[in-house]
């Protein structure tokens, strides 16, 4: 890549053309005060707190919008020379800054971003020290309606419209902007409407004043007083990387953490604010089912009462469910005690994906969400990814953006935020793509790397298997898993599925499948329904139809008192994601640890201890004592365990594996592939505790509707 | 003084006919195509050698700038935007060009994007002007229906001009605020480089001038680059339209030849100042964003690039505003002051938020409800929005307030002493 030789400071450094003048001097150790430039949005040069000094040029430069190709050499030849610390640019910098804060309320001492303001923390290192001169009245501006996430202080604001910028550039909705001139300039949703969008709590990190913040946090902590834990979100299946704030016993706030292969450094506004779900509804306490209703018990009377039923029931007429929030240790360990006690009807895919567990291929994101970036051609399947993998979308967006990708879609359409070429609605136009009748599937073998994102609202359904078959068609017969010879050999896997649970990739993984002649989700409903089915066993499984159960005895274990909850004889009170060590395996295969920020609520238990426990007093004890045993089984069953945070291997070519997913048959013609989430906010049984989640689910998804209607 | 004979602009009062009709009887879109024949090469350097400097306000040379584009059309094409959005307060000469000699303009369009390969020209009118783009549409209508300009022209260049009308903002008038205005977007300026050359109007390469700039083109082209740098002093040559407004017997625009002292320019042409020259107070030579002159400057300067700069001010727009000793000189400048308060786009920091400070301090001085030491203040809060902007936006502010400083500083400490005598007075009482 070409560069050029600079001074900066007095060191020579080898720039690389790219890169922007601050990006050039931070490499050289020099520190950049900044507010509106930001590496993941369109540089604005507007704040003029990057002045650096380009010795001999009458102006201070920003270097912010200065790139390195655009320095040229001194006229006498010699290297051209930057300073960051001259008198110069000191002066700039104490003047703007001044000029940032005549109009600043100064009210850090009640502002909720005190302690992580970038004001606060810049005007120690680069204002002038107790220095006041500003006589005049300071402007005042009228607060703005955003939603019910974000909460506004605009007399603080000071212009950088980074939040603009993430609103239109980032999220894809139009909705944030500038009003007015000069000093009357206002940052405005123009009509006093909500921020719509799923990752609007991002532009709340983005301000570097307490302008825009959090809403449901306002005036609850301060981030000196919290501790925090590195984790991984659960609210969808992309497993972000998140930072959990505590204080005592409470998730105070959740932030997202930088991880450029999965969630760059934006969250989605369900993993943010479905925290304070984790304080409402909780099970504290195990329940038994007495004439009738659910009353306290202690956890021996409940493990005696799941026993006397599971000795007189027969394994064939038993059965379990995983949920959707569940960690590899907990399905690890109830299928080795259902598996034990002679159980075949295990079940982990609750929304009824036609998806088998092996090979590993068939139900991964095998592009892997930063290899999104290289693809030039997307076939969305049945999927709305602004709802099920947000910052995912957000992803596709951004290469759809500063790339060439194009984007067509089979199945009911969306607002993604970008153009998509609608090809139908049903999946008889996959057969016409998989048999080359359609003009679409040139497109795809004309593409250089041709991709598919296959989405739950394709797979859950009777003829998901079927529509997975057309699904691995399409891709090994248009390039997509990079055939031997062809450029992409080895090198690109395009075979992409979309998955809506943070536990779906990991329980697959372990092989919570129905064993030999066993029922999956659909059968055991069915047998519950008829009375062939007995006994089943819920951990954590609230998203089907409850009532499908019938007579059976159902052992609930979870954390919230949720569909399951209500519907149980036995309630075994376990731990959500924050209170545990759980490995979750993310759409790309990633192993990812999320930590233990808190301890679960009364007598709630970590998941896997609850049935160790539970094994003993079915006497079927399982092996292992502690978590590290517990992990090292997991690992002896699936080595990838072992490797934290690191993509499977590269995908196989080998085209037996590609013919082996799904399994041929007619599709259904007339059923439009829809996705499965009519609420994005009320996904799992955490968020529909959440007091935010419900008002954003009143204020985006049933009022927008009802709005709509009218 | 200018002679009849040498005027470029000899409609510029409306005395006689200003469509095609009028225009081609003063000599205007006679053998176009013959001009068009040396190429674009040989037009640069007629401008280059004519001397001619950017009549906007900046005095860049129009022919280098020219030459700036690249020289053969690849997949972008080329543009020429001719910026009509004159608004710098005490600048009214593009507005009678417009009014009263159209074609001179039009013509100067089409030659202007021969020489840099463009086929489309935008005029960006300014949004207060509005019989002006009605009587420019219509010269140019004419001339499409005279096949001077259009597909398969004359001329034989394909060329088309459009007129846009902007919405009366100030900052508009800046080159590539101009462009994201024309765009469609908020009117404000972009970041530099890439310059409009490389990446102008939607990302291609472009060329904005002013409309005298563009006006003046065929008569060069015409009578020669000698005869135009026959006027003025080196590198400060031709001829130039002065706005003469303010305390004089007759406001007027005046063509005339560059390098005319002041005084003579004032006394000849606007029947002096009221009062007689030793009335005169300070004089504004370049539009409101121009450093004010002393009489005692005033007295002697030459209306040209090099010698106002040489005094600290500049030539801008060439627009004189004469103030005589009636002015409250304070109040003037408060009142430029709000101006370009009113006028700033807000984007970047040191502009939005000390144009409003300055106005705000000299609101306060004109009332004398200020210390001595906020005049150094104000000197320092200029100096702290001066080349820290993003466009010139932030120099133009600072700019007339610094010269007011610098030659009314008594006057100031004159108000403050009086009013602080007449509060002393007050409370003895």
């Amino acid at each position: 890549m070409p560069s050029r030789k600079l001074i900066i400071d007095g060191t020579e450094v080898e720039a690389d053309d790219s890169l922007t003048l601050l990006q050039a001097c931070e490499q050289a150790g020099a520190e950049i005060p900044r507010f509106c430039y930001h590496e993941r949005l369109s540089i604005a040069g507007n704040c003029r707190m990057c002045l650096v000094e380009w010795v001999g040029s009458p102006k201070p430069q920003a270097s912010c919008a200065l790139q390195v190709r655009d320095i040229m050499p001194n006229r006498d030849g010699t290297t051209a020379r930057i300073d960051t610390k001259s008198p110069l640019v000191k002066r700039a910098r104490e003047g703007v800054m001044e000029f940032l804060l005549i109009n600043h309320p100064l009210d850090c001492p009640i502002c909720d971003q005190g302690g992580e303001c970038d004001l606060q923390d810049q005007a120690m290192a680069y204002g002038r020290a107790s220095f006041h001169r500003f006589n005049e009245n300071k402007r005042a501006v009228e607060e703005k309606y955003m939603g019910p996430l974000i909460k506004t202080i605009m007399t603080r604001c000071i212009q950088c419209t980074r939040c603009v910028r993430f609103a239109v550039e980032v999220a894809g909705v139009p909705d944030l902007g500038a009003t007015g001139r000069g000093e009357d300039m206002e940052i405005t949703t123009y009509l006093e409407k909500a921020f719509a969008s799923e990752l609007s709590g991002n532009a709340v990190d983005l301000c570097p004043v307490g302008a825009l913040t959090s809403k449901p946090f306002a005036f609850n902590a301060r981030p000196w007083e919290l501790r925090k834990t590195e984790s991984i979100d659960v609210m969808d299946a992309q497993g972000c990387h998140i930072r959990l704030d505590t204080r005592g016993r409470d998730v105070m706030r959740v932030l997202p953490r930088l991880d450029e292969e999965v969630n760059e450094e934006w969250i989605s506004d369900k993993a943010r604010h479905a925290c304070d779900g984790l304080r409402r509804q909780r099970l504290d306490r195990p329940y038994v089912r007495r004439n009738g209703k659910l009353v306290p018990a202690t956890w021996d009377q409940a493990f005696a009462a799941i026993a006397e039923r599971a000795a007189a029931t027969m394994p064939a007429r038993m059965a379990a469910i995983v949920g959707d929030l569940a960690a590899a240790e907990e399905i690890k360990a109830l299928k080795d005690l259902m598996v034990s006690l002679g159980v075949s009807n295990l079940d982990c895919r609750q929304d009824g994906a036609k998806l088998r567990n092996s090979p590993r291929q068939s139900y991964l994101f095998n592009t892997t969400v930063a290899g999104v970036e290289s693809a030039d051609l997307l076939l969305l399947i049945g999927s709305n990814l602004r709802w099920e993998a947000p910052v995912l979308n957000a992803r596709i967006r951004k290469t759809w953006l500063y790339g060439n990708l194009k984007i067509a879609n089979v199945g009911t359409p969306y607002d993604l935020t970008y153009p998509v070429t609608q090809l139908g609605v049903d999946a008889g136009i996959l057969d016409a793509i998989a048999s080359g009748r359609h003009g679409f599937s040139q497109d795809l073998k004309d593409a250089k790397r041709p991709m598919l994102i296959i989405g739950p609202g394709a797979l859950a359904r009777t003829d998901g298997a079927a529509i997975l078959r057309l699904a691995a068609q399409i891709a090994s017969d248009t390039g997509m898993i990079g055939p031997a010879g062809s450029v992409n050999e080895g090198a690109w896997n395009g075979f992409s599925v979309l998955h809506t649970a943070a536990s779906r990739v990991g329980a697959l993984d372990l092989g919570f499948v129905p064993g030999n002649g066993g029922r999956d989700v659909a059968g055991i409903l069915d047998g519950t329904a008829k009375g062939e089915i007995d006994f089943v066993y819920l951990l954590g499984a609230d998203e089907f139809d409850i009532s499908q159960l019938g007579k059976s005895f159902v052992v609930y274990q979870g954390t919230h008192g949720d569909a399951g909850a209500e519907r149980a004889d036995v309630v075994l009170p376990g731990s959500a994601y924050t209170e545990k060590e759980g490995l979750y395996v993310n759409i790309e295969g990633r192993v990812q640890r999320a930590r233990r920020a808190t301890f679960a609520p009364g007598e709630a238990k970590e998941d896997w201890a609850i049935l160790r426990a539970l094994s003993d007093a079915l006497g079927k004890r399982l092996p292992y004592d502690d978590g590290d045993a517990l992990r090292r089984a997991i690992i002896v069953d699936a080595p990838h365990f072992g490797n934290i945070g690191a993509l499977p291997p590269s995908p196989a070519a080998d085209a037996a594996i590609w013919d082996s997913i799904g399994t041929s048959g007619p599709v259904n013609h007339d059923r439009p592939l829809s996705s499965p989430i009519s609420d994005f906010y009320l996904t799992n049984a955490i968020a529909r505790a959440s007091e935010t989640m419900a008002r954003c689910s009143r204020d985006f998804v049933t009022g927008a509707q009802k709005m709509a209607a009218e | 003084m200018l002679a009849d004979r040498d005027r470029i602009f000899t409609n510029l009062y409306g005395l006689s006919d200003w469509t095609l009709e009028g225009a081609r009887a003063r000599g205007q879109w006679d053998c176009t195509n013959a001009i068009l024949e040396k190429g674009p090469e040989a037009i640069v350097d007629v401008m280059k050698k004519s001397g001619l400097r950017g009549r906007g306000g900046a005095g860049f040379p129009t022919g280098l700038k020219w030459s700036f584009m690249p020289k053969e059309v690849k997949e972008r094409p080329h543009y020429l935007v001719v910026n009509a959005d004159e608004s710098e307060p005490g600048t009214c000469k593009d507005r009678d060009i417009m009014r009263h000699d159209p074609h001179l303009l039009v013509e100067g369009c089409l030659i202007a994007s021969f020489a840099m390969r463009a086929h489309a020209c935008y005029i960006y009118v300014r949004g207060e002007f509005i019989r002006e783009r009605e009587r420019l549409q219509a010269a140019i209508d004419q001339a499409y229906e005279a096949r001077l300009i259009g597909k398969n022209n004359v001329n034989g260049w394909d060329f088309d001009c459009y007129v846009h009308h902007g919405a009366g903002a100030y900052i508009c008038g800046e080159e590539t605020a101009l462009l994201e205005s024309l765009e469609g977007k908020k009117g404000q300026p972009r970041l530099k480089p890439p310059f409009p050359a490389n990446m102008g109007l939607y990302g291609c390469p472009t060329t904005v001038n002013n409309v005298e700039s563009i006006a003046v083109v065929p008569t060069i082209m015409r009578r020669g680059p000698d005869w135009f740098s026959s006027f003025g002093r080196p590198n400060n040559t031709g001829t130039k339209v002065f706005c003469i407004s303010g305390h004089v017997n007759k406001p007027c625009n005046v063509e005339e030849e560059m390098s005319i002292p002041l005084r003579e320019l004032i006394e000849r042409h606007a029947g002096g100042v009221r009062g007689g020259w030793d009335n005169l107070m300070a004089v504004i030579p370049g539009g409101s964003s121009m450093p004010v002159l002393s009489k005692e400057i005033a007295d002697t300067i030459l209306m040209d690039f090099d010698s106002l700069v040489a005094v600290k001010s500049g030539l801008g727009t060439a627009a004189i505003v004469v103030m005589d000793k009636s002015t409250d000189i304070i109040k003037a400048f408060a009142r430029l002051a709000y101006f370009y308060r009113h006028e700033s786009c807000g984007q970047c920091t040191p502009c939005r938020e000390g144009t409003g400070w300055m106005w705000r301090v000299l609101t306060r001085m004109q009332k004398g409800d200020a210390q001595t030491a906020d005049i150094d203040l104000l000197q320092e809060v200029t100096k702290q929005i001066e080349g820290h902007t993003i466009c010139a936006f932030g120099e133009g502010a600072s700019w007339p307030v610094q010269g007011f400083l610098r030659h009314f500083r008594p006057e100031i400490e004159r108000r403050i002493a009086a009013r602080k005598n007449t509060a002393l007075a007050q409370a003895a009482e």
